[in-house]
């Protein structure tokens, strides 16, 4: 037995012992749960540690012996978690929407609105979002340096790391543990844990940067890059919170009043920027390129609009706090630092659309560079839509309605939700050695439904929320308000059955997507026709 | 490191940088881009010479229209209560009654009301005062468990019913008749279906005979001998077939076995006197009587 066999079988050994303890004194069910978890995953590891493995030096496994010049193992599985969560995030998408039509519809103790809000929203956005991001980034990185991973342990340890962190999290969200952080739900061990993994990932990517091959680092990477310094900085600051006993999954913030509020919506936000924004650019600045097989548009915009992006949108947080105990000089600097953000996140649109000049005949022929075009456009809409709702008059309208809503699914729904499928069509085949996609016509399907989900959603929610807005300030000739408040509930009814009725398309759209993507695994490929040549019955009724 | 070539589709240049195979062209930025860009950044350091924006030392710079959100509220509510303060005048100088006399103070103290209504009162009544089941009476018909009368209505909204807030409240309990044993099970299901009987239902006769005997000896020194109710102690109509908890035999037994209390809060110290009497007067208008 090696000194580094000795080291694991005593290192999950003692974690073994120390989180069955932890599970049987804890003082609450969700902290019991988690500790079984860990504890369970701890005994896996020292039963495994018993088997005599020599561990790959860095930079060098087993995967890099084969003719693969790069780490791919990470990434397919990568790609199969993100079509999961998916999947399971527009589920629940479909089914709080659901709830808050039809009332009915929750379920008590687990599968109420209130705590399965916050797994729809951690699904869609960490989940699918998130783990789309990890993979993505080291399938980016690792080509445009010309470098294979850093490491294919830490890729594995950051990949299974992060889903580990998922469950967590929405086991916690069902058994009703929260910190009620929006977008920060997860109690003080679970962000201990996300803050382990994600420092791995770090030390990953600048590992495989700093064995680059190419001089320059390409633009993907800095917004990669600058999500993952971000986030990290984001996530241990607004997660600062002192546990109320280390056998319990209470805590409490170490902030106070409205410090604590500027805190979580300077997080809140930047989770946005950062994570949504930032870092599927990366995603953008690589697979619609490569989709397109054009240059980049223009690299000098593409380093204005970077630092622009990432100095302005740090600021602007506070734009979420307007017409609250917030100073006034804190909220006219996060309307302002907003509205100068608006061209630096459109200097990302004009790169993804323009790279497409030369190119645009694509667009009838290749529904894959459709729904990288239609991300793009969406996410040009939301990025106007946002700085338009941070100043000070329309947010006194826009401000707790459905607004709000429908801006953010804009954004993830069309922005974050297409670039993704975009990149997972783009990647199966190649992941997997196939020559193409199971079906391209199911991809245009796809594209479809997701649009008019969509356009049902986003419109729904602006008639609803504006609608909401105007009644709420609603008076007579008298001065007197006019509605009571579950007046403007009833009057929203239809449009959150419209809302339902979208989310349900976008769904339909998302599962077609996973049949795709399992059918191009397996290796079959569907018989027809090349997307836009005319049909076979088109041509016989012209002849 | 890839040579600089001329793209052929655009005829512009690479910089000559290439990552797997992902060339970047050398164009300018565009410049309507980068105008509203400037003009935005413009925009903004102009708004902040406005509006309170920069932190200094000790507090903020305060910007030259002296603007705070606070003020502008202030100033809203201030306008609001000027261009009622007429009405409010009068309103409070004139005696309840009067107030229905007079059709333009009649029409100023409904809109009121409704409006207060919507914001303090519908959560248990409902927008449309209908009530809602488990014990917050419908407003509407022509039942009031402690009157329907103005003056009646202006105290019950004034003090509020069984709250610990207001000593002035409305109070009356019902006896635990079950849960106290004060009667047996039998004939608390013995009066429930004489009560039954009192607003038309049909039942057993011989339990109904019974059960006006229990009735006149334990529930009518409040009820009244015939069930119509006494509004000044709070005791619901039993005949009128409107039910707070309940009109079925069963219903009415869970309520004389361990009666529910209902409670509502005092609103004369939120809302003052003249907006509680725009209330009652709202409120009688919906379904009040003499």
């Amino acid at each position: 037995m090696g000194a580094m066999q000795a080291a694991r079988l005593a290192f999950f050994g003692l974690a073994m012992v120390a989180t069955a303890f932890a599970a049987a004194r804890g003082h609450d069910q969700v902290y019991s749960v988690h500790m079984m978890i860990f504890c369970a995953i701890s005994a896996l590891l020292f039963f495994r540690s018993f088997r005599v493995r020599e561990l790959a030096p860095l930079g060098a496994g087993p995967g890099f012996a084969s003719e693969e010049k790069y780490e791919t193992g990470v990434i397919r599985f990568g790609v199969i978690m993100t079509t999961f969560w998916g999947v399971a995030g527009f589920l629940l998408g479909v089914l709080v929407a659901s709830q808050l039509a039809w009332p009915d519809l929750n379920f008590e103790p687990w599968f109420t609105f209130g705590r399965l809000r916050p797994a729809h929203t951690s699904a869609v956005i960490f989940a699918f979002g998130g783990t789309a991001l990890i993979a993505t980034s080291l399938y980016v990185v690792q080509r445009t340096t010309g470098a294979a991973l850093w490491s294919r342990q830490l890729g594995w340890f950051v990949m299974l790391g992060y889903q580990l962190f998922i469950v967590l999290a929405a086991t916690s969200y069902l058994l009703g543990g929260s910190q009620s952080r929006e977008y920060a739900e997860p109690e003080w061990y679970i962000d201990l844990w996300l803050t382990i993994v994600w420092v791995a990932y770090l030390a990953l990517f600048l590992g495989t940067i700093f064995k680059r091959k190419e001089p320059h680092i390409y633009v993907a990477n800095w917004f990669y890059l600058a999500f993952i310094v971000t986030i990290a900085m984001l996530h241990v600051v607004n997660n600062l919170a002192v546990p109320v006993s280390f056998l319990g999954s209470k805590s409490y913030s170490a902030f106070s009043g409205v410090q604590d509020a500027l805190t979580q919506w300077w997080y809140g936000h930047n989770a946005v920027g950062f994570f949504l924004t930032a870092g599927f650019l990366g995603m953008m600045y690589y697979f619609v390129p490569k989709q397109a097989e054009r240059p980049v548009f223009s690299y000098r915009l593409s380093i204005v609009h970077f630092w622009s992006l990432i100095f302005l949108y740090i600021w602007a947080g506070p734009h979420h706090l307007h017409y609250t105990a917030l100073p006034n000089w804190a909220q006219t600097l996060g309307m302002v630092f907003s509205i100068m953000l608006w061209m630096p996140s459109w200097g990302g649109m004009i790169n993804g659309l323009m790279t497409l000049s030369g190119a645009w005949d694509k667009l009838r022929t290749d529904p894959i560079i459709r729904m990288m075009v239609a991300a793009i456009a969406f996410y040009g809409m939301s990025t106007f839509e946002g700085p338009l709702m941070s100043i000070r008059a329309v947010n006194s309208l826009s401000h707790y309605t459905d607004w709000t809503i429908g801006h953010v699914h804009s954004g993830a729904l069309g922005w974050v939700g297409m670039i993704t499928f975009g990149a997972i069509y783009y990647l199966t085949p190649r992941l997997w050695g196939r020559e193409r996609l199971y079906s391209v016509a199911m991809v245009n399907w796809h594209f479809w439904l997701a649009t008019a989900g969509i356009v049902l959603y986003a419109a729904a929610m602006w008639v609803s929320g504006i609608m909401q807005g105007l009644m709420w300030r609603e008076t007579n000739d008298l001065g007197f308000l006019v509605y009571s408040f579950a007046e403007t509930v009833e009057a929203m009814h239809p449009f959150y059955v419209i809302r339902v009725f979208g989310g349900v398309l976008y769904l339909l759209g998302g599962i077609l997507m996973a049949w795709n993507v399992y059918k191009t695994i397996k290796g079959d490929l569907r018989v027809e026709a090349a997307e836009g040549a005319p049909r076979a019955g088109a041509v016989a009724a012209a002849e | 490191m890839a040579e600089k070539r001329i793209d052929e589709a655009t005829g512009v240049e690479t910089t000559g940088h290439e990552f797997d195979g992902i060339a970047e062209l050398n164009n300018p930025m565009p410049q309507w881009w980068l105008s509203i860009f400037y003009a935005c950044v413009a925009f903004a350091l102009i708004y902040t010479i406005f509006f309170p924006a920069w932190p200094m030392v000790t507090k903020a710079t305060e910007g030259w229209l002296g603007y705070t959100a606070r003020g502008e509220v202030a100033e809203e509510i201030a306008e609001h209560a000027e261009s009622q303060a007429v009405w409010r005048q009068r309103i409070a100088d004139t005696d309840i009654e009067a107030i229905r006399n007079d059709p333009e103070l009649l029409q100023f103290a409904m809109a009121a009301g409704r409006a207060n209504f919507a914001v303090n009162c519908s959560q248990c009544h409902g927008s449309g005062a209908a009530g809602n089941v488990g014990g917050y009476p419908n407003l509407n018909d022509d039942d009031w468990i402690w009157g329907g009368d103005l003056e009646s209505i202006y105290t019950t909204i004034a003090h509020g019913v069984r709250n610990e807030a207001d000593p002035d409240a409305r109070y009356s309990e019902m006896p635990r008749y079950g849960v106290d044993e004060l009667l047996s099970r039998e004939e608390i299901a013995q009066v429930a279906q004489y009560v039954v009987s009192l607003s038309g239902g049909e039942q057993d006769a011989a339990a109904v005979e019974a059960g006006m005997e229990i009735y006149l000896d334990n529930c009518a020194a409040c009820h009244g001998d015939e069930g119509l109710g006494v509004p000044e102690v709070g005791a619901p109509n039993l005949a009128d077939s409107v039910w707070l908890y309940g009109g079925s035999a069963e219903q009415i037994a869970a309520q004389v076995w361990r009666p529910q209390q209902g409670v509502m809060p005092p609103w004369l110290g939120k809302l003052g006197e003249t907006q509680v009497k725009e209330l009652a007067v709202y409120v009688h208008a919906l379904g009040g009587g003499v």
